[in-house]
């Protein structure tokens, strides 16, 4: 059996004194499409924020093959982070730069690629996510969907072997949803990434996630685990009525 | 064990018409001599082939470094009109490059297009007949504003307006402080150095006054306020357009004229004049200090003299200054904001507009104020 991707380890989350959710236990494999759930306001873009290195945790630890994130020395740290990409919910396109050099920047401070070469593979991650010929535009000038794929670009530019997703969806119509939601299948199959999303698109969750974890607001803790589908017949009904829209369908 | 170093293989071979192209090894952006592209062009241009085959001949590892050398290659393929083969190559490759030349409806759109020079300079005219309207309409929109507030009819909320008087005016008071009294003391120092040569020291009272009730404590307040506050105000509204704020107001109909500029229109046009006050006060002082430390005069020669000098005509001249400068920082900071594109760049470059912006409409006001006083003797 080979050894989980990421391990969350007794994992505890607070902003000061403000317990947001404790005692998280989970491991995501290699290939997994990892879905982070649970309602408005239970803590799933913090936890993100804790995997993605951005906040220390309160209690517990963060794995990566092994290596505990937070114990690690900060080389040790930089050189995990590298192995990351991330889609933040807006995007986060630098707007200041063109979409070419928002995908370029990593490129260049990162690898000894020459500036044409920097340029060329650029272009080539904004076609993979269908945004050639798009490369000389600025965030401001394409609609919110592309700024998400070019988002996406960016993250996939150092060919990362775990990619992050926050909300991925959120604000897409349901046909530019869908076609997201295949590229993200697509580029874990091609690239042999592993994915975590943090979203409550139900869609998005029941048709790409391969394993979940969901978390309660309430109990501030997780109350399930497993592959969504199966979650739909969980003992809890919390669970259950989350996954069916409140049992509507 | 330590891994091996990296090595990429690249190998053709020319068989019946056809090149062989075969990618063996570590096809990685950290693979030092990586073969490029150009090896294989070259061939490709020294004989005419129909079509080129990709080989697997034993790709260990592979990211965008092969993509981006497929890509390339199949560019060039297309363009010569040669076949390309891609089906010796591992499965996450092909996908990938069927991914990347799929078409989308988003590219359609095409690249924007870099004007010439003619149709720069075109574009630009239009542009500043653009912001001049925009200037005029704002301008119109905030007289109206104003107007309806005379009346008892603009809407926006007093809370508001007591917390943007807070911020331009008593939060500013130390930065006023400071600069008043080191104005004070240079302008004392500059003309008692001078005047001292005359044995006539004395005069530094009037030099310190009339400047800095007519000309300097107006000035150096609105240039403060400018940088302080002009710049915050584009920072806040720019900021509250990127973040749909004031199209909220909009929808709700709720004037965002009303709502937020006007509130800083009058918050400044009250606390330019009150702190230009104060400066002048402060100011005097600081020039008192140098006098009496540093030429010999006394505290109630200094007062005598400064009183004989000074009438509330110069102070009036100052105050209206303020008021004016008051009124053109506020319009600036608010244009600005108000104007701002959706961007965090865009931002920045209001706040840098609106002070550049209120500075140069304040020493250009300032002049033709300073000509109009003294033709109309005032």
């Amino acid at each position: 059996m080979t050894e989980p991707h990421i391990v969350v380890h007794d994992l505890t989350m607070a902003y000061g004194d403000r317990v947001i959710q404790r005692d998280l236990n989970f491991t995501i494999d290699r290939g997994d499409i990892f879905i982070i759930m649970g309602g408005s306001g239970c803590g799933k873009s913090t936890l993100l924020r804790h995997l993605i290195g951005l906040i220390r945790p309160v209690k517990g630890r963060i794995l990566y093959d092994g290596v505990d994130f937070w114990s690690a020395d900060p080389s040790t740290r930089a050189a995990l982070l590298r192995r990351i990409g991330v889609l933040y919910q807006s995007g986060a396109l630098w707007s200041s730069m063109t979409l070419a050099e928002n995908v370029g920047l990593p490129l260049g401070e990162y690898t000894d690629l020459d500036d044409a070469e920097i340029m060329a593979l650029a272009s080539l991650k904004l076609a993979l996510v269908g945004l050639k010929g798009f490369e000389n535009y600025y965030p401001y000038e394409i609609s919110g969907g592309m700024q998400k794929r070019a988002g996406l670009a960016r993250a996939i530019a150092l060919d990362p072997e775990i990619l992050f997703f926050d909300e991925p969806s959120a604000g897409l119509d349901p046909v530019s949803a869908k076609r997201l939601d295949d590229l993200i299948v697509e580029l874990r199959d091609s690239l042999g990434a592993t994915v975590v999303i943090v979203t409550h698109e139900l869609p998005s969750i029941l048709a790409i996630g391969t394993n979940s974890v969901f978390l309660d607001a309430e109990r501030k803790t997780m109350i399930a685990q497993g592959p969504p589908r199966e979650l739909l017949h969980h003992a809890d009904p919390k669970v259950r009525e989350f996954l069916t829209r409140g049992g509507t369908l | 064990m330590t891994e091996p170093a990296p090595t990429a293989m690249l190998a053709l071979r020319q068989k019946e018409g056809r090149l062989h192209v075969c990618l063996g090894g570590d096809w990685r952006i950290d693979t030092p001599q990586r073969p490029t592209v150009g090896e294989v062009i070259l061939a490709l241009e020294e004989s005419r082939f129909e079509q080129v085959i990709l080989e697997d001949g034993g790709i260990r590892t592979w990211d965008s470094a092969l993509l981006l050398f497929l890509d390339q290659l199949r560019e060039f393929c297309r363009r010569h009109d040669i076949e390309l083969d891609c089906r010796g190559l591992p499965e996450g490759v092909r996908r990938l490059l069927h991914l990347a030349a799929a078409v989308t409806p988003t590219t359609t759109a095409g690249a924007p297009r870099s004007p010439g020079w003619l149709e720069r300079v075109g574009l630009r005219t239009l542009n500043l007949f653009d912001q001049t309207q925009a200037f005029v309409a704002f301008i119109g929109e905030t007289a109206l504003s104003l107007l309806r507030l005379i009346r008892g009819r603009a809407r926006f909320r007093l809370r508001d307006l007591w917390l943007v008087l807070q911020e331009c005016g008593p939060d500013a008071l130390p930065i006023v402080t400071l600069i008043a009294l080191l104005m004070g003391l240079i302008l004392a120092y500059v003309g008692a150095i001078q005047l001292q040569m005359f044995g006539a020291q004395i005069y530094v009272a009037n030099l310190v006054g009339l400047g800095t009730l007519r000309e300097m404590g107006a000035m150096m307040t609105a240039v403060i306020m400018a940088g302080r506050t002009g710049a915050a105000y584009a920072a806040q509204l720019g900021t509250m357009q990127v973040n749909e704020e004031i199209d909220a107001l909009k929808t709700l109909g709720l004037s965002p004229m009303e709502f937020l500029v006007l509130p800083r229109m009058i918050a400044l046009i009250v606390m330019v004049p009150l702190l230009t006050l104060y400066a002048d006060l402060i100011g005097l002082l600081g020039g008192g200090l140098a006098a009496v430390s540093v030429f010999d005069l006394t505290v109630l020669e200094y007062v005598t003299q400064t009183r004989t000098a000074l009438s509330l005509q110069d102070l009036g001249v100052g105050l209206i200054k303020a008021a004016v400068f008051g009124i053109l920082i506020a319009t600036a900071g608010c244009l600005r904001g108000i104007q701002c594109r959706r961007s965090a760049q865009a931002v920045g470059e209001a706040a840098t507009s609106a002070v550049v912006s209120a500075i140069v409409a304040i020493v250009v006001a300032d002049s033709l104020l300073t000509i109009l006083f003294t033709r109309l003797g005032i």
